[in-house]
């Protein structure tokens, strides 16, 4: 930090836990806290139990956690391969072709992802392409909404790759499939990491497109705590919120630790 | 056979310029060049490289106009040229990054134009070393052969020869980014050789480099073309002093063309163009006009060698400053010129005096001085007339074997600006 007086540190140290503890830290607090609630009247949560994990533990919500975790990873390995190809195609191709290919990608962030579900649900309601009320049609909308961001950083990690090694390994006798494998995927690895880390927890997180397109047997866990609080049943619903963050936050964590092996400088 | 096209026109040739004189210069067919590769060469049959009338355009403008080069094997040729000049153009056409625009490169006798830059057969250094930073040093090294599928018993053997030819053998188990910038560019040589090119390209290899690593790498580089005598080297740089203690010949550009060819010796003791002798080396560049058995510098006579010059004629004398010696001229052929010290710069060994004779600058290297002379002295210098050296201002066609019959002949050098 650029702050030098014992002072003026103290101040911002201030104004940043004035700021991010009510609005980023204590919301999450509450969850956990009312996840071991039996109730909640007066300012603090009472009654200890452990009895929403205990039902969670036995109904659905598992089903609902690995659908959730299944759809995250074959979504955001899509999009990882999607985004990764795009970008590397982009990097060839001339100014304005590049610029609409952005543009093509953008498109699903720009668009409100409920729409982004009903577009999928009327395109793809009739034959030929009859995928309603399978589980495809969730991992292919987590897809289309995740790619994006894969396709993004990919492409903030090419421009920022010198383009020297390429060309040294092309120098040295390299197919380009060869320098791809093992020059250029090599050194895009951290971000490539990075990338698979956002697009899983974005998806693990997904509710409004997924609640337009969900079939009965494939119900991932935010649908579950979307319809658990919509009953009332809020510290259920808590429960099923902190092993979503736990589940999500593992995953993560796996994911950075194959990133710091990836970083090579 | 080196043709260069000693161009004399100035920096101020219009952009527009090349689209006609392109035509031009393509419409008659060249005596004697073939139109296949094969045999084009003559004696060059696995290395050395030839540029023919290259030229190299992005959009609008030109980054390199109608090259003619040859580079023979085993011969270490330096481009040498400021920024933009064109050379890294030059370079990067023999590797196959940018795709010329017309014109061919041959590399040993075969047209590569067409080919994608991993089917070229070629070692390239760059200055930023480029080492695969995933990679220890052996696998850096063993990467080219490994792409090119050689046979894997071999592998080990080869990158440990090369290794040991840059003298980093010790260094194989070790990551890149544990070496110094010396080291690393040692493994980027080493990594360029293993591939046994047929020609090394060096594009501004030691310019990351601090001064002293710098002339111990250039005393390296010109040890290793001794033991790779069949590789031929072309070598970008702006660095003259690089260019003159490496390579056997100096291909000069400026604004995207080949100003001069010839010998470090060549250029500098008789440069061609008031360009090269600014460039190679500093320069005094005086307006003359010829004489009958000299030249007149400001109403004096100056007995100086004028070649093939027509008296009467201006030119150019390029007088190199450290030649320049304080007082009158001890034998009686010398030439002496008085001035008044408009600067002094104190270099450690020598002394820069700027002076003003006769409203010219001059500036002379004096080895250091035991009183420096106060502002506003008169001080009288000579120097020898065979230490000068007279540029023409019509450029003549010089070494009859450098110059192609049909070097179209430019307007007048603008030299004399340099002065």
């Amino acid at each position: 930090m650029l702050v030098h007086s014992a002072a003026a540190r103290r101040t911002i140290w201030a104004v940043f836990l004035l700021l991010f503890v009510p609005v980023f830290a204590l919301p999450l607090l509450v969850i956990v806290a009312a996840s071991f609630a039996d109730g909640w009247s007066g300012a603090l949560p009472s009654g200890p139990t452990l009895t929403h994990y205990q039902d969670i533990a036995h109904g659905d919500a598992l089903t609902a956690l690995t659908t959730s975790v299944l759809t995250a990873l074959a979504a955001s390995l899509a999009a990882l391969t999607t985004g990764t190809w795009a970008a590397l195609a982009a990097e060839k191709l001339g100014r304005r072709a590049r610029r609409t290919l952005d543009a093509l990608f953008l498109l699903p962030l720009a668009v409100p992802s409920v729409v982004v579900g009903l577009a999928l649900l009327v395109a793809f309601s009739q034959p030929p392409f009859l995928l309603n009320g399978t589980p495809q049609i969730v991992i292919v909308a987590h897809t289309v909404l995740v790619t994006a961001f894969a396709y993004q950083s990919v492409t903030a990690a090419l421009a920022r790759l010198d383009p020297a090694y390429e060309q040294s390994a092309a120098g040295l006798g390299a197919r380009p499939a060869y320098v791809l494998w093992r020059v250029k995927l090599p050194l895009l690895l951290p971000s490539l990491t990075a990338a698979a880390g956002l697009c899983f927890a974005l998806s693990m997180g997904e509710l409004s497109a997924t609640m337009m397109l969900y079939p009965p047997d494939w119900m991932p866990l935010p649908v579950q705590i979307f319809a658990a609080t919509d009953r009332g049943a809020l510290f259920t619903g808590a429960a099923l919120a902190v092993a979503l963050m736990a589940t999500t936050l593992l995953v993560l964590l796996g994911v950075s630790r194959i990133r710091t092996r990836a970083t090579y400088r | 056979m080196p043709a260069p096209v000693a161009h004399p026109s100035p920096g101020h040739h219009p952009a527009k310029a090349p689209l006609p004189g392109d035509t031009f210069r393509h419409a008659p067919a060249r005596p004697g060049a073939p139109a296949t590769a094969a045999g084009s060469a003559g004696s060059s049959t696995d290395s050395g490289i030839r540029f023919d009338r290259v030229t190299v355009t992005h959009g609008r403008t030109t980054a390199l106009d109608s090259l003619d080069l040859t580079v023979e094997p085993g011969e270490v040729m330096a481009l040498l040229g400021p920024s933009g000049s064109g050379k890294t153009t030059a370079l990067r056409a023999v590797a196959g990054f940018v795709r010329p625009t017309s014109g061919r490169v041959l590399i040993g006798g075969h047209d590569v134009t067409d080919l994608p830059p991993y089917k070229r057969g070629i070692g390239m250094v760059v200055q930023q070393y480029a080492l695969f930073p995933h990679m220890k040093v052996a696998e850096n090294v063993a990467f080219g052969l490994k792409a090119q599928k050689a046979p894997r018993a071999e592998i080990p053997g080869r990158v440990a020869e090369a290794l040991d030819l840059v003298g980093m053998a010790g260094y194989a188990d070790r990551h890149p980014r544990e070496l110094s910038g010396g080291q690393q560019q040692r493994v980027a040589i080493a990594r360029a050789l293993a591939i046994r090119p047929r020609v090394l390209l060096l594009d501004e290899p030691l310019s990351a480099l601090d001064a002293q690593l710098r002339s111990d790498m250039l005393a390296e580089l010109a040890r290793l073309h001794r033991e790779l005598p069949h590789v031929s080297l072309l070598y970008v740089t702006h660095d003259q002093v690089e260019a003159l203690t490496l390579a056997d010949r100096i291909a000069v550009l400026e604004s995207a063309r080949l100003r001069e060819c010839g010998t470090p010796h060549q250029l500098y003791r008789s440069p061609r163009t008031a360009f090269t002798a600014s460039f190679v080396g500093t320069a005094n560049l005086l307006p003359v006009t010829v004489r009958a058995d000299g030249v007149e510098f400001a109403g004096r006579h100056l007995t100086v060698p004028t070649g093939d010059a027509t008296p009467g004629a201006t030119a150019t004398l390029c007088v190199r400053p450290h030649l320049l010696g304080l007082g009158t001229a001890p034998d009686p052929q010398g030439n002496t010129l008085r001035g008044t010290v408009t600067e002094v710069q104190w270099r450690g060994a020598t002394h820069r005096l700027h002076l003003a004779v006769d409203g010219h600058r001059l500036m002379a290297d004096l080895r250091e001085l035991r009183e420096t002379p106060p502002l506003g002295t008169e001080l009288t210098l000579h120097f020898a007339p065979q230490d000068a050296a007279l540029i023409p201002a019509d450029i003549q066609p010089a070494a009859p074997a450098d110059t192609p019959a049909n070097t179209p002949t430019d307007p007048a050098d603008g030299g004399p600006r340099h002065a």
